[in-house]
């Protein structure tokens, strides 16, 4: 009788076309297996991707909320390949967005009436990256200082920021011309960001967020400053032998995540909202959704345009599907674990060959 | 007054307790040296599945039973991918994090504003529960708080005391020695995280089924990731879960008691979350020292056999 086994080797030489074809490989299984829990729930999966897409990249309204979304995933995303490079993990977007806003929202209330327009965006700008950077060095901190497991500390800030935002718009910030709701005030128009026509495309960001995929690119493929992060990603203890400066680069980047991050916060506040509110409305899970796109861009920023513009489609498509399906917010949720758990699984399989074979009819035989 | 200590020792336990089980479940897992953050994820899929069975059928500890081993079988993700496929733990726990937040959201849509006709009561225990004082705080509670204690005195004794303790903290402190003793190390592993699973499982169906009766999404509000701060806190060791898990609880009540006193409701609600970065810090001030002791060796390190 023929046996079957399992033969696993480890591959060393990688080729692209492989790579290419692992990943698309984890891609379609994802997707195969979130098809399942669709089933599961009582809904075609088939019906369920086609709307998903069809509501994002098949209709020009589509397309152009698909691009809207895409700009804080875009942003975030980038910072987050330079921090995930050197295996920091950086959960906590979701509040450094957050605080960006915050921060915006304070200088476009404050100073708004005072500086022009050519000054005031600018200044709402720099504002918005120092409130994400602010709120990401205190965990960059805690981890070279204290030891302390940065999954846990950004994520303790995403709930206090979270807490902060919604004590501020009830209470010592809400404001006076919104009939009670809890609202800041609107910025002031000059501080408020030219749309496309007929979209919420708020272009200025989009350039910002196009811009910071380029400088983070080359921030971590032509600088010592990446070459740093990078080696301290792959081997921390030849890292130290090599004279990296941990705590230096650690805060340095976890400064630059946070601050792109809080540039996608001015953008929300100041391309969409026009006013702080409830985090959730704010914020809306892009921090989450943006570890995702920057695992599926490979930790590149350059793919993370590519990536953000996918899974944007994904979040645009899914509020179509939960209309029409009665599917919860929740469901991106389950695109975003799903597919990163079978990413991840990839990785395995790119560098392992794994085949199963015959083997001889004695054991004794091999 | 003394109305007043008691029912505030008492909600200070029931809010504590679904932290001690996560807790005892996270420390079950990395004493193997298994770092799972999927924690949130697994307690969320557990407060879903025991909110379904008990609404199904009425029977809450039916629930229960459910949520435990709803749990360990979502688990077995992670110990999939990185114990047999070894890839990065943090990754993994996280993607089972969302994934479990998403699914129990899928599931719970249609339960949201539907509260359980029965949930999960007090049981009285026999003669104890008529002691002053500590009957009324102590032996008047629901089966989760006995279960939580009993159990984490058992898993203190396992691990410390018998052979498969030696041979869980072995794989997490030395797999390679522990395997030339004849421990299967990935089986150890699996298993390990598996009843980490059922321990955040159970945790996360105490919250919908004996805590509050309803579904709302999200209900876990970041219990999971606490759990794994406590889980550094308690270093490993099951019986110091006890003190911070029913501190945790303590600091949860400590909100609604602050409430009257006219200070904001969203600054009390960042009382836990501060507190969690708060031990933390006093934790790692002295870490050189205890961390080296404590933490399992091999703990986040997937094991690969045939290397080196």
């Amino acid at each position: 009788m023929n046996r079957y086994r399992i033969n696993i080797q480890r591959r060393h030489i990688v080729t692209p076309f492989e790579s290419a074809g692992v990943f698309t490989g984890s891609i379609l299984a994802g997707f195969a297996a979130i098809g399942v829990l669709f089933l599961l729930k009582g809904v075609n999966p088939f019906q369920a991707f086609y709307k998903i897409f069809a509501g994002s990249f098949f209709s020009v309204y589509g397309i152009k909320e698909t691009i809207t979304k895409a700009i804080p995933l875009i942003l975030i995303a980038s910072g987050l390949t330079v921090v995930f490079r050197s295996k920091f993990w950086n959960i906590g977007a979701e509040s450094q967005l957050l605080m960006g806003a915050v921060f915006t929202g304070w200088v476009g209330l404050n100073l708004g009436p005072v500086l022009p327009g050519p000054v005031l965006v600018p200044a709402m700008i720099l504002a918005g990256f120092l409130g994400g950077a602010i709120w990401a060095l205190p965990p960059a901190y805690l981890k070279v200082r204290f030891g302390i497991n940065e999954v846990i500390s950004t994520l303790m800030f995403n709930y206090i920021a979270a807490e902060i935002v919604k004590y501020l718009v009830v209470g010592p910030w809400k404001g006076e011309t919104q009939h009670g709701y809890p609202y800041t005030d609107d910025l002031p128009a000059h501080g408020i960001l030219a749309q496309l026509p007929g979209s919420r495309i708020h272009f200025v960001t989009l350039i910002l967020a196009v811009i910071a995929a380029l400088v983070l690119w080359y921030l971590l493929f032509r600088t010592r400053f990446g070459y740093e992060v990078r080696v301290i990603g792959e081997n921390h203890e030849a890292a130290k032998y090599a004279g990296i400066g941990f705590t230096r680069t650690t805060l340095l980047m976890m400064a630059v995540s946070g601050g792109v991050a809080g540039i996608a916060g001015f953008g929300e506040l100041a391309g969409i909202h026009y006013h702080l509110t409830y985090p959730d409305a704010i914020s809306g899970g892009y921090g989450f959704t943006a570890i995702i796109v920057a695992w599926l861009a490979k930790l590149n920023p350059l793919f993370v345009i590519f990536a953000g513009l996918f899974f944007a489609g994904i979040v645009v498509g899914g509020d179509a599907i939960q209309i029409s399906f009665g599917l919860p917010a929740a469901t991106v949720q389950v695109f975003n674990g799903v597919l990163l758990i079978f990413l991840i699984m990839g990785d395995y399989f790119l560098h392992h060959r794994v085949r199963i074979e015959k083997t001889a009819k004695n054991l004794g035989d091999v | 007054m003394e109305d007043l200590i008691i029912s505030v020792l008492k909600r200070a336990l029931i809010a504590g307790t679904p932290l001690l089980l996560g807790t005892l479940g996270e420390i079950t897992a990395e004493r193997s040296g298994i770092l799972n953050l999927g924690v949130e994820g697994m307690m969320s899929l557990g407060a879903i599945s025991g909110f379904m069975v008990t609404f199904a059928t009425g029977n809450p500890y039916l629930g229960l039973a459910v949520s435990v081993l709803a749990g360990a079988a979502f688990s077995l993700i992670h110990s999939f991918v990185s114990v047999t496929l070894k890839a990065n733990q943090v990754v993994s726990g996280l993607a089972l994090t969302m994934t479990g937040l998403g699914v129990s959201g899928m599931l719970g849509k249609s339960y949201i504003g539907r509260p359980l006709s029965v949930k999960m009561m007090p049981v009285e225990l026999p003669l104890l529960h008529r002691i002053p004082f500590a009957g009324e705080v102590l032996f008047s509670q629901d089966i989760y708080f006995y279960l939580s204690i009993i159990l984490g005195v058992i898993l203190w004794f396992v691990l410390r005391h018998t052979k498969a303790g030696i041979a869980v903290r072995s794989v997490g402190e030395n797999p390679k020695a522990a395997e030339s003793q004849g421990i299967r190390v990935s089986a150890v592993r699996y298993a390990c995280v598996a009843v980490g699973g059922a321990f955040a499982g159970m945790a996360g169906s105490h919250i919908s089924i004996a805590y509050s009766k309803s579904w709302i999404e999200g209900i876990t509000v970041g219990r999971g990731w606490i759990v794994i701060a406590l889980t550094i806190f308690a270093m490993w060791n099951p019986l110091r879960a006890f003190y911070g898990a029913f501190l945790f609880g303590g600091i949860f009540v400590l909100q609604y008691i602050l409430q009257p006193l006219g200070i904001s409701p969203n600054l009390l609600a960042m009382l836990p979350y501060v507190t969690t970065l708060g031990i933390l810090v006093l934790y790692g001030i002295g870490r050189d020292a205890q961390r080296r002791m404590h933490a399992p060796a091999m703990l986040g390190e997937a094991y690969h056999k045939d290397e080196r």
